[in-house]
């Protein structure tokens, strides 16, 4: 192809290309598609050796349990796509979690302490979206890698979360009806889904829609793709590596209220791998660790790929540990098949 | 024929700590001309297109557009005044598509509330404009305008950097060694695409280190030495030989040989 543009060239270029090739092009075009295959195959395999696996019962029941990872897996995509990681999104939402309940409580021992729910409700998001704020902050300020800055904050809102909480759960019974709302379920058809699993489907939608349709959407990807290039192109690059921090922020403060209404209470040590997780569900679902490149509805197929392996091995019989087993290859998995794609020419 | 020049700098000095990248260096820009700045390593000619783009900002001296003074903090400033830069490292996104890149950092919104209200980039009108921006300088080699960059040849992919800036570009268009990367046909390629902007009447700075090339095109040359504008001729005056010479300091061209009045 050293001609440019000739077309008879590219033609025979295409025509002489392998399969193996054109599947690398196809991929690389749609990266989500080998997660989606995934799932596919999975989902179909499960169902033969269990035939309760594919009832809308089983279904729903992994809508629900990947409800938290897939919300706190939308807000870390945002920051993957800017070649960033967050490792402190799951204590950001754990913390959120924890400031929504304690504010709304106040001190146990006084009869009306606390604020109203609603207040309690906002302060809690306000906090999270502050918590991501603080990471972009460093991020853009000083220059330092996203993942050393969130290996710090992470055992900042940990330890914030447990100095607010003072080794105290918030109960049940302690909890006002609103903050646990998300838990309840709906009936679509056959299926039962928590609330909590609607407002994850919103929050990928409502993301989705901004960055494909919106110019910050497209600044998030050319940031990700070579800031270098969004800067010259005149892209205020740290106002936009700013917003995708405060707003992944804002999301893992929602997934908070996810967290409240499925356990029912508020622990400074709950889901405590949330961090790591959503990790993996970016990963597998086919954004690369690289920046720039990649899907969030990825993220969502990604944490349902995980769930649907953990459910369906779990009826197949399966030992948890060799559950965490196939988890760990999926993500060697997918992160072979990125750097091959990454190498597809057309 | 005593046309004013487009853009003017005057005596501009630009330090790094104890390093004196320019020297008091002058240069003119004429409408409808290209005019090329050569010069050894460290002669000044990058610190001299940086200062006019706005990417550094001078320590002394002034620039002029149309012959009134302007300051520029930074390359958004200089963008805004009507000078576009192409830069050597080929400032695109290769993951997005060439419309997207046409108009990356200027997406143009929706009419209506999609626009105003959801902020809904209207990809379908960016793309039309994308097509018609390509099609203008005559690169007939790219249709697809949703086709990501990174799968376009170096020449097509500076060709894109070239586009964006000719459909943005009011006043001056820089292109900093836009064939340093590129093979001998890509490099034709880029030279014709300078040649059909000086025709659409667009002043153009070439800086390159391809004398041949720079002979090729340009209507004037500037050469940089120690931070200064040695001499300007012209490659109807001058050959290659005496270019060297200059760079080099061998040779010395009066003023009255040299060739500060443009040409066309």
């Amino acid at each position: 192809m050293s001609q440019v543009g000739s077309h008879d060239a590219a033609a025979e270029f295409m025509g002489r290309a392998s399969n193996a090739q054109k599947l690398q092009a196809l991929l690389h075009r749609y990266p989500w598609l080998s997660s989606a295959a995934v799932l596919l195959i999975a989902s179909i395999s499960f169902s033969f050796f269990n035939e309760n696996f594919l009832t809308p019962g089983n279904l729903s029941l992994i809508l629900q349990q990947v409800a938290i990872v897939g919300a706190v897996a939308a807000g870390q995509t945002l920051i993957i796509l800017t070649a960033g990681i967050d490792l402190s999104c799951g204590a950001i939402a754990i913390f959120s979690s924890m400031v929504m309940a304690k504010t709304f409580m106040g001190d146990p021992y006084v009869e009306g302490d606390g604020l109203p729910v609603l207040v309690a409700f906002v302060i809690g998001l306000l906090v999270g979206t502050f918590a991501g704020w603080f990471n972009g902050y460093l991020v853009t300020k000083f220059k330092l890698p996203p993942f050393i800055v969130t290996l710090g904050t992470l055992n900042v809102f940990i330890a914030l979360t447990l100095i607010y909480a003072s080794g105290r759960t918030v109960t049940t019974e302690e909890m006002d009806p609103f903050l646990l709302q998300l838990g309840h379920i709906i009936n679509i058809g056959e299926f039962k889904v928590t609330q909590g699993v609607i407002v994850m489907l919103l929050l990928y939608i409502i993301l989705a829609f901004a960055l494909r349709f919106t110019g910050w959407g497209r600044h998030v990807y050319a940031v990700g793709d070579d800031i270098n290039a969004a800067r010259l192109a005149g892209i205020q690059v740290n106002r936009v590596l700013l917003s995708v921090y405060m707003v992944a922020g804002l999301v893992f403060a929602i997934a908070a209220w996810i967290v409240i209404g499925r356990v029912t209470v508020a622990s400074p040590n709950t889901q405590p791998d949330l961090n790591l997780d959503s990790i993996t569900a970016v990963v597998i679902g086919g954004t690369s660790l690289f920046g720039g490149r990649g899907t969030i509805f990825g993220s969502l197929i990604g944490a349902i790929i995980v769930g649907v392996f953990r459910n369906g091995l779990t009826l197949a019989g399966v030992d948890l540990y060799y559950q965490v087993l196939a988890v760990g290859l999926l993500i060697i998995f997918a992160v072979t098949i990125d750097q091959w794609i990454r190498k597809a020419r057309t | 024929m005593s046309k004013s020049a487009v853009l003017t700098a005057s005596n501009v000095v630009k330090t790094y700590g104890r390093v004196v990248a320019l020297d008091g260096a002058d240069l003119e820009l004429f409408p409808g001309e290209v005019l090329a700045v050569i010069g050894d390593n460290g002669a000044g000619k990058s610190t001299l297109i940086k200062c006019l783009s706005g990417a550094e900002v001078p320590d002394n001296g002034s620039i002029e557009i149309d012959g009134s003074v302007v300051t520029f903090r930074k390359p958004q400033d200089g963008r805004d005044a009507g000078i576009e830069t192409v830069y050597q490292t080929l400032a695109v996104a290769p993951a997005l598509d060439i419309a997207s890149n046409l108009y990356l950092g200027r997406e143009i919104r929706k009419k209506g509330p999609a626009g105003s209200i959801l902020r809904m980039l209207d990809s379908s009108g960016m793309k039309r404009k994308a097509k018609d921006h390509i099609a203008a300088l005559g690169i007939g080699t790219i249709q697809n305008m949703s086709q990501a960059v990174e799968t376009l040849s170096g020449g097509q992919r500076q060709a894109v950097a070239v586009a964006r800036a000719a459909a943005f570009g009011q006043k001056v268009i820089i292109l900093d060694e836009p064939t340093a990367a590129l093979g001998v046909r890509e490099s034709n390629q880029v030279l014709k695409l300078i040649e059909s902007l000086r025709e659409r009447g667009m002043p153009v700075i070439l800086i390159s280190h391809n004398m041949p090339q720079v002979f090729e095109v340009a209507d004037r040359i500037q050469v940089m030495r120690l931070g200064k504008r040695a001499a300007v001729v012209t490659p109807k005056t001058h050959d290659m030989k005496d270019a060297v010479a200059i760079m080099t300091g061998a040779m010395k061209v009066d003023a009255k040989d040299q060739t500060l009045k443009p040409v066309r």
